[in-house]
Formats: C-alpha cells, structure tokens, sequence
C-alpha cells in the first residue's frame, strides 16, 4: 500500500535516518568501552526503520533479506561461543593478544582503546546486528499486516 | 467507610516503606562486595585482566554470563518468529473465511 506523509516530513526522515543509524553503530562499537551495547545500538538503528515506516508506509520487500541477516547475527554469535570450546563456551579466546581486538588495556583508571576486548566487541556487533534486523522486522512485518488487513476489508 | 478504609491501608504501607527505607544501606557499600571485587579489582580473573574490557557491564553481559545472552537473542528470534507466523500472508478461500 502507497501511503506516504508529506514531503516535508520525507525529507527530515531522509536527512534524520544518518545520524541516526550512525550513532546505532557507534554505540554497537564501542559497546566495551562506554554505556550501550548491541541491544542498545540495535534498538537504534531499528528506530530508523519506525522513521522510515512512518514516512514513507511499508515500502519494498524486506522480509527475506531482514530475516536472513537477523539468522545470520545469531549463528555468528552462537559460533563465536563455540569458538573458545577448547577452553569453555564463551570463553574470551581472542583477548590481548588475538588477531582482532587483540589489544591490551592497563589495569585501573584508563581512556580506553577501541582495540581491546577479544570477543566482546565482535559480539556486540553479532549482537546488534540481531537485534537491529529483529525489531525493524518486527515493526515492517506490523506495518505490513495492518496495511493489507485494511485492503482485505475495503475488498471484502 | 471505603475511604478510611484506603486511607489507613494506605499509611500503613507507607509506614512499611519509610521502615524498609530506614533499614537500607549506604549507597555503594553492599554488605557482600566478593562478586564487585571479583569482577572490578581481581588481577587473574577480573574484567579488565581477564577480557580486556574497561566497561564491566558489557563484560559480564558478553562473557561471564553470555549464555544468557544468548538466552536473550533467542527470545528475541522467537518473538519475531511469533510476528512472522501471525502477520503472514495466508490465501483463504472466501468459504472458509465465512464459515
């Protein structure tokens, strides 16, 4: 279904959606260091979905695609658990001194470096990535639904 | 009748409360601190030792406790999955819809 609002308040959803998905990521990312985390970050960046929905209706064919990237962040995130099963599950294998994320931070009071942390960044961004597509599925999916459920009524 | 009723069902709770308010400890001295010395200050196991991470909340939330994270996700996917089931398109003929 067409509906769309009016051209000015596309136009603030088309410049608001940037930022918005921006600090989405900027908080998935640093989720080690500061306040937030995947589901935060997630939750973000799904509200520039609830944006673009409100603006512009239910737009497009986004089932599949949402769906699969949401399956995908929780098998990464499950396999990245696996990962350290020499050890246990979940364990950190990658902290100080991996391939990623491999740096060190000093014990205490320090500022903080983005290359620290092992697994734990790498799953915030599996985490994140779960919970953005998951909630704009969920939002599309409603949004959807209400739309055919007032053309079945108009049809019936 | 029913107002004094509320009225004295309503100070006592609120004398229930200001007790247990009274009784309460000090901000950031719990009584037990093994678990907060663990994870903030232990040089072997802690957060910033062990996983490199300075924020400690994520730490716990992504390491030492992370299958209930995944406990989280999965509660998550089943929501959508709930959403998906309920809101998909199912083509009913005009017989079954009415009966």
């Amino acid at each position: 279904m067409n509906w769309k609002m009016s051209r000015v308040v596309r136009t603030v959803a088309d410049v608001m959606v940037v930022p918005i998905i921006i600090f989405g990521v900027y908080l998935i990312i640093h989720g080690h260091l500061t306040p937030g985390g995947g589901f935060q970050g997630g939750a973000v960046i799904a509200s520039s979905t609830a944006l673009l929905i409100i603006a512009y209706g239910s737009f497009g064919k986004h089932k599949d695609s949402l769906s699969s990237l949401e399956s995908t962040g929780l098998t990464l995130f499950i396999l990245l658990a696996f990962l350290g099963i020499g050890y246990t599950v979940f364990y950190n294998f990658l902290a100080s001194g991996g391939a990623v994320f491999g740096g060190s931070v000093h014990y205490g009071i320090n500022p903080g470096r983005l290359d620290s942390g092992g697994t734990v960044p790498l799953m915030n961004i599996m985490v994140g990535l779960e919970v953005a597509a998951a909630l704009s599925l969920i939002l599309w999916m409603m949004a959807k639904g209400s739309d055919s459920m007032d053309v079945e009524e108009v049809k019936g | 009748m029913r107002r004094s009723v509320a009225a004295l069902a309503f100070i006592i709770i609120f004398a229930f409360l200001i007790l247990g308010m009274s009784q309460l400890r000090p901000f950031g001295e719990p009584e037990n601190t093994e678990m907060d010395d663990y994870f903030l200050y232990d040089r072997d196991e802690g957060s910033q030792a062990h996983n490199q991470v300075n924020n400690v909340v994520t730490a716990i939330l992504f390491d030492y406790r992370g299958l209930d994270t995944l406990g989280e996700a999965t509660v998550l996917f089943s929501a959508v999955s709930g959403v998906v089931a309920v809101l998909r398109k199912v083509k009913r003929s005009q017989k079954e819809v009415h009966g």
